[in-house]
């Protein structure tokens, strides 16, 4: 995929360091995310990839360096703030993060909900992207009482549901079979091609290296080791 | 607001036991407070009864003579607080007594003058406590030509201290049910917000802000405070319509007046103070949680 160098990055780090007591999680990391880019964070368990998603989020603050999604700095987004800036990101966990007790519809209606949005409005819009992903049939069924593939169409689905720029996806491809592994990518593939800026990270390079066309980042004890492009 | 409505009616249809606990607790917690409301009101009114809605006689001095009538009325008034005056002679008070007293008409002819002292009767204005109108008959005993006051002052004023006693120590009770209930609604909540701790991160994670988080515990809070209070006035009330009938008939020699529910008033304040118990509880418990 080419990026056009004259555009904006999306997403900035400038020396981005994670401290968790003494053991340093993300160790000066700088890097530049244009919109538009399919980032695959790779490297071998411990190495900061889920950190790096977490600090993007804000689910952790950083301990040094500075992040700007958008140009905003993220260490200047206050409490109040913050759902609003989530609600730009789409999430994909490894343990799916679906609740139990609500059907598959209300999982993928909440982030319109938070939103705001008409029930119409969220009727309508959850069952077309529970349609392309698959899932429309399975609409009133409670998560535990799908297969580890199903359930991560779901979190897929709610994850592109209210059309963020930004997904980031935590070893979405974790728990899962090859097939059910390959169709989750396909789709995240899909809602790429569409414009939004992916990134992806797992320790399946051989998966990522069939079906993604992007940038591959290599993180390891923290530090970003290499970047290259995967055609 | 719909959807926060609906969101704890299905949080407390899936939290049955828990809710139905805290339910129970303030339910309980009423009915003590609203039987202590319910003693109190009708002590009250039977005490204004015995009290003679604020009626008191004030005997006058064997020197006195009706030509003083007026300038004594006429200060009595100046202290203010007189709805009504009546003077009754010595003679209208020995003719009363007659007319009372019919069956004993030997007494009477013994009698070689009439031992009865003039007097005048009065109705204060406002006689809301004990304290008031002993304040206010001390002054009129203070007058010329007052020989004493009377307005029950032997055993009703006992009794009121005793009542006061008993008043203070329901208050007490009553304080203590409601903090228990307070602290077991807040802990409710705690356990509720505890078993639904993934749904919370995951709203968070997906942009949901602290008030539409926050919003249906305060719902369910309110529910719970609401349902309880009418649970416990019901219960009161089933227990009133119960006992009342027979107390009122064993009661009528001495307290001359029906036994009467709560007010709506007492009603409207403790419908509002159990809703208000359940909130509160919620915030104190999210207020700690959330931080």
């Amino acid at each position: 995929m080419s990026v056009d160098k004259n555009i904006n990055p999306i997403i900035r780090l400038f020396n981005v360091s994670k401290r968790y007591g003494a053991k340093l999680a993300l160790d000066n990391v700088s890097l530049d995310i244009e919109p538009g880019e399919f980032i695959f964070v790779s490297g071998p368990s411990g190495a900061g990839k889920s950190t790096l998603l977490r600090v993007l989020y804000l689910a952790e603050n950083v301990s040094e360096g500075q992040i700007l999604i958008d140009g905003m700095n993220l260490a200047r987004v206050s409490p109040g703030k913050l759902p609003f800036l989530r609600r730009r990101f789409g999430m994909v966990f490894q343990d799916f993060k679906l609740i139990p007790s609500r059907t598959v519809f209300e999982n993928v209606a909440l982030v319109l909900e938070v939103a705001g949005e008409s029930q119409s409005f969220i009727r309508k819009k959850v069952m077309h992207v529970l349609r392309t992903t698959g899932m429309e049939k399975k609409a009133n069924a409670l998560p535990p009482t799908l297969s580890g593939g199903e359930q991560q169409r779901v979190a897929v689905a709610r994850a592109v549901v209210g059309e963020p720029s930004i997904i980031l996806a935590d070893e979405p491809t974790g728990s899962l079979d090859d097939k059910a592994a390959q169709a989750v990518m396909d789709f995240l593939m899909e809602y790429h091609k569409k414009g939004a800026t992916i990134l992806v990270a797992s320790h399946n390079l051989h998966l990522m290296e069939s079906t993604v066309r992007g940038r591959n980042i290599v993180l390891e004890e923290g530090k970003l080791k290499t970047t290259s492009t995967m055609l | 607001m719909i959807h926060f409505v609906q969101k704890a009616l299905a949080d407390i249809r899936s939290n049955r036991f828990l809710n139905f606990i805290t339910i129970i607790t303030i339910s309980l917690s009423i009915l003590i407070v609203s039987v202590f409301m319910l003693f109190f009101e009708n002590a009250s009114r039977i005490i204004e009864v015995w009290n003679q809605g604020g009626r008191a006689m004030i005997y006058l001095e064997k020197e006195f003579s009706y030509e003083m009538l007026p300038r004594l009325k006429e200060t009595i008034l100046d202290l203010g607080e007189i709805d009504e005056m009546t003077f009754i002679s010595k003679d209208q008070a020995l003719d009363k007594l007659k007319n009372e007293m019919a069956s004993r008409t030997d007494f009477f002819k013994t009698l070689q003058s009439n031992p009865l002292p003039d007097a005048i009767e009065i109705k204060m204005k406002s006689h809301g406590s004990f304290e008031q109108i002993q304040g206010f008959a001390r002054q009129i005993e203070s007058l010329d030509m007052v020989e004493n006051v009377e307005y029950g002052q032997g055993w009703l004023g006992k009794f009121l201290n005793i009542f006061n006693l008993f008043k203070m120590t329901g208050y007490a009770m009553c304080g203590l049910f409601l903090l228990i209930a307070l602290f077991i609604t807040a802990n409710t909540v705690r356990l509720a917000f505890y078993s639904r701790r993934l749904e919370v991160e995951i709203m968070r994670l997906v942009g949901a802000t602290e008030g539409f988080i926050k919003t249906p515990f305060y719902v369910e809070g309110l529910f719970q405070g609401f349902i309880g209070g009418v649970l416990g006035l019901v219960i009161l009330l089933v227990g009133y319509l119960t006992i009342s009938s027979g107390m009122a008939e064993n009661l009528a020699a001495y307290v001359y007046t029906d036994i009467q529910f709560l007010s709506v008033k007492a009603i409207l304040t403790l419908l509002f103070s159990s809703t208000f118990l359940g909130w509160f509880g919620c915030y104190l418990s999210l207020k700690q949680i959330l931080k």
